[in-house]
């Protein structure tokens, strides 16, 4: 008896190691590649501070933009926030917001202290968006182009160098498409 | 030419780990004194080699080489020299060499100081080592080397993360690493001990200093991390269960049911089989808090460098260390035979009952940092797990256990008396009583029985000594008494009492927190708890390799100007960020912290100010902990002495 109890922790730390290892290999990544230069999933969802009217997927085309998930619960998000701030400022590009499982007051006060970047916010309070997107994590960046399919995914804040290295490369590559 | 130096000194260390998880084990089987000998020069020169190379990279960053690749992505020549300096772990490449650097260190230690060790047993110590050494110098020279060139070197780098360059920052994660990696020395010493076949008292004492000294080093680099996200994330919390926290409060959780679990061990022979799977867990969670970090397997603020092609090499390493040792101990343990048996009301229940609710905190942590990306990886589904669900299951454990913390040491070792324990802490109970009523005087719920465990606990504690030196004697007596108590002791009863202060403060950050976020014009003020906070001023000002806003504030109670706080809002250009250095106000009993925010047109600006009473208790308590670590590490049985192994 105790000779097969003492087999446990050794069982036990296999299968963490299993889950562990399909997670390095199924992680972000595959679902990026699924996505890739497909038409972003359709979704219709209530625009944030306008009551009663919604924004989608459909608002996305004709033009080049960022999709931005994120949350007022996201630390990451807060350190990701000015450098979009200083984006719609500087006018490079536009951006979208997808509040992700967040609550419209908390959001409300986020956005009133640390400013708003977005033309405008889709409200997924559910999430059902992000699953369908593959969100794995806020913040992540979506770069759609002008035909309103999904180019490329940020996993992760955009930073400075980020940017500079590959979205705004990418964004100027977008625009000069037909 | 540095840097190559570097490298090769890397290189050298690697085939001396190779040569030193081998020979030894080795000598030891076969009984040839040399071979074992070679341990001890080996994990020296080990140590040698790979702080070489450690000051062959600092150089690089002092000097702000950018033909070396790191220097030049993570360092400027802007920079202040701390921050250069820290620069060198402010990256995943030097960061693993520290890591590889303090496990050379305890290695080297084990050499020089452990005289009084069996020789067998040190060279199998060093052995296992050595193999941790082998594995993971492995991994900084096919996966992350530190030393990659650059050509064409540039002009400038690219500068260190600006949330990094903070003096908390900066000292966090090599204490961090201490504690980490301090926990090889247990994991070491047991497989050493599933080798042998053997565990007993001896053994236990041997072990204690370094648990003890490794969860010192852990405690205190948790402090400074909360601590540093405290001041520097900008927003008043403390502590997030982010999952990278979670990663190093694991250890802890783990490493303080050891050091318990091993007293055991070392009083009454028993609980072994147990002590040696918590010496494994308690080193594999430190190191699956290192796949945490570096793989980003689980994406969070402090990922600043992952790579999954880097995790699959650490999850390679877990699986051998840890597998590695637990099939060890599946051969083993079941031989081990079982210790002494004690009634239902002693020190072993009690301390078993410690170690009960420890791991159970710790599991449940593990299980909400890590059911996300399970749930993901079985349905494809998203889970996210937040603070309210660690809330709601870690207080009332935490309230539960610091309610026995109080009464455990009062019970006596096989058979105790509850009733007489209890007994003798009617004086902690008249003051958890007294301050759970002064609390629902201020605040009713749950606060009151937070602030009353914590309370009983704190007297509870202390009353041991009081107890001990007998006042009824005279106070030069009672001194005497006192001082003559064993380090030990003393250690316990100042690191529970830390438990109960930093209890304090989390509980009072809680339920007493006052938060106004408003907007204001320079000449407008807007009040918290008491407080007016006048905005006087935004300036811009130049730093070294910044800009910022600074606010100056007046801060008054009931009109009469009492400070003056200057809160700031830096860019860094390189590499192109913003951070919040809040204003502090700190004074014992709370801290006003004010923050300037977002700014608007017409020179408005959004402004955070909080009002936290007690909050220091929070770090405060932490240290004491740590004081009670030192001050038990201090005791005369683990410095001399060293204890004979009865024959086998």
């Amino acid at each position: 008896m105790s000779r097969y109890l003492s087999l446990v922790p050794l069982f036990l730390l296999l299968a963490l190691a299993a889950y562990f290892a399909i997670g390095l290999s199924t992680d972000s990544r595959t679902v990026k590649s699924v996505l890739i230069d497909k038409p972003l999933p359709a979704f219709d969802l209530p625009k944030f501070g306008a009551d009663g009217e919604t924004f989608g997927s459909e608002s996305l085309k004709g033009r080049v933009s960022l999709l931005n998930v994120f949350a007022s619960w996201c630390i990451t998000c807060r350190v990701e926030h000015p450098v979009l701030v200083k984006l719609t400022q500087e006018k490079r590009v536009a951006i979208y917001g997808l509040a992700w499982k967040d609550k419209p007051e908390e959001l409300k006060a986020w956005l009133e202290e640390l400013g708003n970047p977005y033309l405008a916010i889709a409200d997924d309070a559910k999430g059902r968006t992000a699953i369908d997107l593959g969100v794995t994590g806020a913040p992540e960046t979506y770069v759609i182009d002008k035909k309103g399919r999904i180019r490329f995914k940020q996993v992760g804040a955009i930073d400075d160098y980020v940017w500079r290295e590959t979205i705004e490369p990418l964004v100027a590559h977008l625009e000069a498409e037909p | 030419m540095i840097a190559e130096v570097g490298l090769f000194s890397l290189v050298l260390a690697f085939t001396l780990a190779v040569a030193q998880a081998t020979v030894p084990l080795y000598g030891a089987a076969v009984g040839d004194g040399r071979l074992m000998a070679f341990a001890r020069s080996s994990a020296i020169g080990q140590l040698l080699f790979v702080a070489f190379a450690f000051g062959s990279l600092t150089a690089a960053f002092v000097v702000s080489d950018f033909s070396v690749s790191l220097v030049a992505q993570h360092s400027h020549s802007a920079k202040p020299l701390m921050y250069k300096i820290s620069g060198v772990w402010g990256n995943h490449e030097g960061s693993m060499l520290l890591w590889v650097l303090i496990l050379a260190i305890f290695g080297g230690a084990v050499a020089a100081f452990a005289r009084n060790l069996p020789d067998t047993l040190v060279a199998r110590v060093l052995a296992v080592q050595g193999m941790i050494g082998a594995g993971f110098l492995a991994f900084i020279l096919f996966t992350s080397n530190p030393f990659a060139r650059l050509d064409p070197a540039p002009v400038n780098g690219n500068g260190l993360n600006p949330l990094l360059q903070d003096p908390g920052l900066a000292t966090h994660p090599p204490f961090l690493y201490l504690g980490y990696v301090g926990f090889s020395m247990a994991f070491s010493f047991a497989v050493a001990a599933l080798i042998e076949g053997r565990v007993d008292p001896a053994w236990a004492r041997w072990v204690r200093p370094w648990t003890l000294a490794a969860w010192a080093f852990l405690t205190m680099g948790i402090m400074l991390g909360s601590l540093w996200a405290y001041y520097e994330l900008g927003w008043g919390g403390w502590w997030f269960w982010d999952p990278v926290e979670n990663a190093s409060l694991m250890p802890w959780l783990a490493g303080t049911a050891l050091l318990h679990s091993a007293i055991v061990v070392e009083k009454r022979d028993a609980l072994k089989r147990w002590t040696i799977l918590l010496a494994i867990l308690t080193f594999t969670l430190s190191l699956i808090g290192t796949f945490l970090v570096r793989s980003g397997v689980i994406s969070s603020v402090h990922s600043f460098a992952s790579d999954p092609a880097r995790g699959v090499f650490i999850l390679g390493l877990l699986v051998a260390t840890t597998g590695g040792a637990l099939t060890l101990y599946a051969i083993r343990a079941p031989q081990m035979k079982l210790g002494n048996l004690f009634a239902f009301a002693s020190r072993e229940t009690s301390l078993i009952l410690n170690n009960v609710f420890l791991v159970v905190t710790c599991g449940a942590i593990f299980i909400g940092t890590f059911l996300p990306l399970f749930v993901q990886i079985s349905n494809g589904d998203q889970l996210s797990v937040g603070a309210p669900v660690y809330n709601f299951f870690f207080v009332p454990l935490a309230i539960v256990l610091m309610a026995l913390m109080a009464i455990g040491p009062l019970l006596s070792w096989k058979r105790g008396n509850i009733a007489a324990a209890l007994f003798r802490l009617k004086v902690a109970a008249v003051a958890a009583l007294g301050v759970a009523a002064g609390t629902l005087l201020l605040q009713a719920g749950w606060a009151a029985i937070a602030f009353a465990v914590a309370a009983w606990l704190l007297v509870g504690s202390v009353w041991v000594i009081v107890e001990r030196m007998n006042l009824s004697g005279g106070l030069g007596a009672a001194w005497a008494r006192a001082a003559g108590l064993p380090r030990s002791a003393w250690g316990m009863v100042v690191a529970h009492a830390g438990v109960a202060v930093c209890a304090i403060g989390i509980a009072s950050m809680s339920v007493w927190t006052a938060e106004t976020v408003t907007l204001l014009k320079a000449g407008q003020a807007a009040s918290v708890a008491g407080y007016e906070v006048r905005l006087l001023s935004v300036r811009d000002e130049q730093g070294p390799n910044y800009t910022a806003k600074v606010g100056r504030f007046a801060v008054s109670i009931g009109g009469a100007q009492i400070d003056e706080m200057i809160a700031e809002k830096r860019v860094y250009p390189n590499p192109g960020s913003e951070t919040t250095e809040a204003a502090l106000r700190v004074r014992p009993l709370d801290v006003l912290y004010v923050t300037l925010g977002q700014g608007h047109p017409d020179g408005v600006w959004t402004v955070r100010m909080y009002h936290h009473p007690l909050v220091v208790f929070i770090w405060g308590g932490a240290v004491i902990m740590v004081l009670g670590g030192l001050l038990s590490l201090s005791d005369r049985r683990l410095r001399v002495g060293a204890p004979r192994r009865a024959a086998a």
